[in-house]
């Protein structure tokens, strides 16, 4: 049976590395994932895991902990935001290519400066290049279920990578939500007993790791490393389904809300997915055909699916909180034009960038967006490309 | 994708479906087959007569190159001798001659 409870988005991650019970955790407090090693320490220090805890003096450290631990063969996680996913860059990269299938709860803040402890992707929109795997989240009850499932995706054979779970920093991390947990027997034997391929501690079959790689080598590396990312996109959809089978809960690579038969689309990410819905049954009682794609699988990008999924509507808005500062589009807007080009070529396809350094958006914001692409939709002429939704001109 | 069971595998033929993930290398003791003594354009060379056994020198080399042996003196593995030049430094009896490596 099921738990029913009522946990912020923070618990109830917490909760599920209780259940998933890593190795070692290693983990420094940045506003607002700090809750996620809070909780955990109190597990720790009740007895409740098995967890080797360890505080370090920076991220930079918990991320170069992580690695340690998981090269030597534990299962381990972390958590973090912003300035502390900044911190941990150079780490991030050897993590994924040195194939650690490391679990981050990765909770979305924006960038300094100026200093903003609120919510946009500036943070995880950064790392995205970094070879880490990132599922993003819209609700407390999605962030606990990907958690479970990003550590089967990253420890499978064929993928060996480290998985970043992402969720909106206050609005998913601190509001409290009704949640249908596990029994932790179900979880344990879901994510199973950890048995890397290589380890540190095996003295029985010695290795050497992190080795200097010349350029005879170093390429063949890399491209092994993009087939196993490309692999996990196909590791994620079978989770997923097994998922379903213990949960009743069945995710995609990402979510069509009223998309089948919609004229108008939006391609967004995170909490906003929730009240862009809202506006969508609002248009939609109004006899508007206006539907949405929510972003979960972002890196690997499931470009030919999501091409094929908006391939039908007459115009798209794609929805990114993050700059991205390339003067030609947020970082979403950029992998979803590309993938449209040469597949869905009649879609007309705009870009907003919209709730920066937490900025609210609420249900009427998103319906200005609807209401633009309404208008490209009937004349067929975009006027704007690039947009910014509530900015004060 | 075949698994790879000895150094001599990883080699500029190697495919990427065979390399090692991460460049991890599954094996103890790969050093010896991988000879950097090549870099070296000092050679440090044992004067005989005046080397003492104190061994001094040898906890001294970082490619631990220097080899002790049964007459309590030391050899040189120049396979792998890089020619810092530290145990000619280190060395109180000046037994150790350092010379332009032409070889």
């Amino acid at each position: 049976m099921a738990i029913r409870e009522r946990l912020s988005g923070n618990e109830a991650v917490a909760f599920a590395m209780r259940q998933i019970d890593p190795d070692v955790v290693a983990a420094f407090p940045i506003t607002p994932s700090t809750e996620v090693p809070q909780y955990f320490s109190q597990f720790v220090a009740n007895g409740q895991v098995h967890t080797e805890f360890v505080a370090v003096e920076s991220e930079h450290s918990a991320m170069s902990a992580c690695i340690g631990a998981e090269a030597a063969g534990a299962r381990t996680m972390t958590a973090t935001s912003s300035q502390g996913l900044a911190l941990m860059w150079e780490m991030l990269y050897i993590a994924a290519s040195m194939r650690l299938p490391i679990v981050m709860t990765a909770v979305n803040r924006a960038l300094s400066a100026p200093i903003n402890i609120h919510n946009d992707h500036s943070d995880a929109m950064g790392a995205r290049d970094s070879g880490w795997i990132q599922i993003y989240n819209e609700t407390n009850q999605e962030a606990y279920d990907s958690l479970i499932m990003a550590i089967r995706v990253a420890e499978h054979a064929d993928v060996q990578l480290p998985v970043m779970v992402c969720y909106d920093g206050f609005i998913t991390s601190h509001s409290v939500e009704n949640i249908m947990l596990l029994e932790d027997e179900l979880v344990k034997n879901f994510v199973g007993e950890y048995k890397p391929k290589y380890s540190l501690l095996d003295k029985e079959h010695p290795v050497s790791m992190g080795m200097f790689d010349l350029p005879a080598f170093y390429f063949e590396h890399k491209r092994q490393q993009a087939e196993a990312i490309k692999n996990a996109k196909q590791v994620l959809i079978d989770v997923q389904n097994e998922f379903a089978k213990i949960s009743g809960r069945q995710y995609g690579l990402f979510e069509e809300y009223k998309l089948d038969d919609a004229d108008i689309a939006i391609v967004i990410a995170n909490s906003t997915a929730g009240t862009a819905k809202d506006t969508v049954d609002m248009l939609r009682e109004q006899g508007i055909k206006a539907g949405l794609l929510k972003i979960r699988l972002f890196r690997p990008f499931p470009a030919d699916e999501i091409a094929k999924a908006l391939s039908h509507v007459k115009a798209v808005a794609v929805m990114d909180k993050a700059e991205g500062f390339s003067a030609a589009g947020g970082p979403i807007f950029v992998d979803v034009r590309s993938a449209m080009y040469g597949k869905a070529d009649g879609v007309k396809v705009i870009n907003y960038i919209y709730g920066l350094g937490g900025r609210d958006v609420g249900v009427y914001d998103i319906k200005q967006v609807y209401d633009h692409l309404q208008k490209i939709a009937d004349s067929g002429q975009v006027d704007n490309l690039y947009n910014y939704l509530g900015i004060r001109e | 994708m075949n698994e790879v069971k000895k150094i001599e595998e990883i080699n500029e033929d190697i495919s990427w479906r065979d390399i090692t993930p991460g460049g991890v290398a599954p094996w103890a003791g790969g050093a010896e087959t991988f000879t950097t003594g090549d870099w070296r354009t000092m050679r440090p060379v044992l004067i005989e007569d005046k080397c003492t056994g104190c061994l001094l020198c040898w906890p001294t080399c970082p490619d631990t190159s220097i080899i002790p042996t049964d007459d309590g003196k030391i050899k040189y593995d120049y396979d792998h001798c890089k020619g810092c030049g530290v145990c000619v430094e280190v060395c109180p009896f000046d037994a150790i001659d350092f010379v332009e490596d032409i070889s």
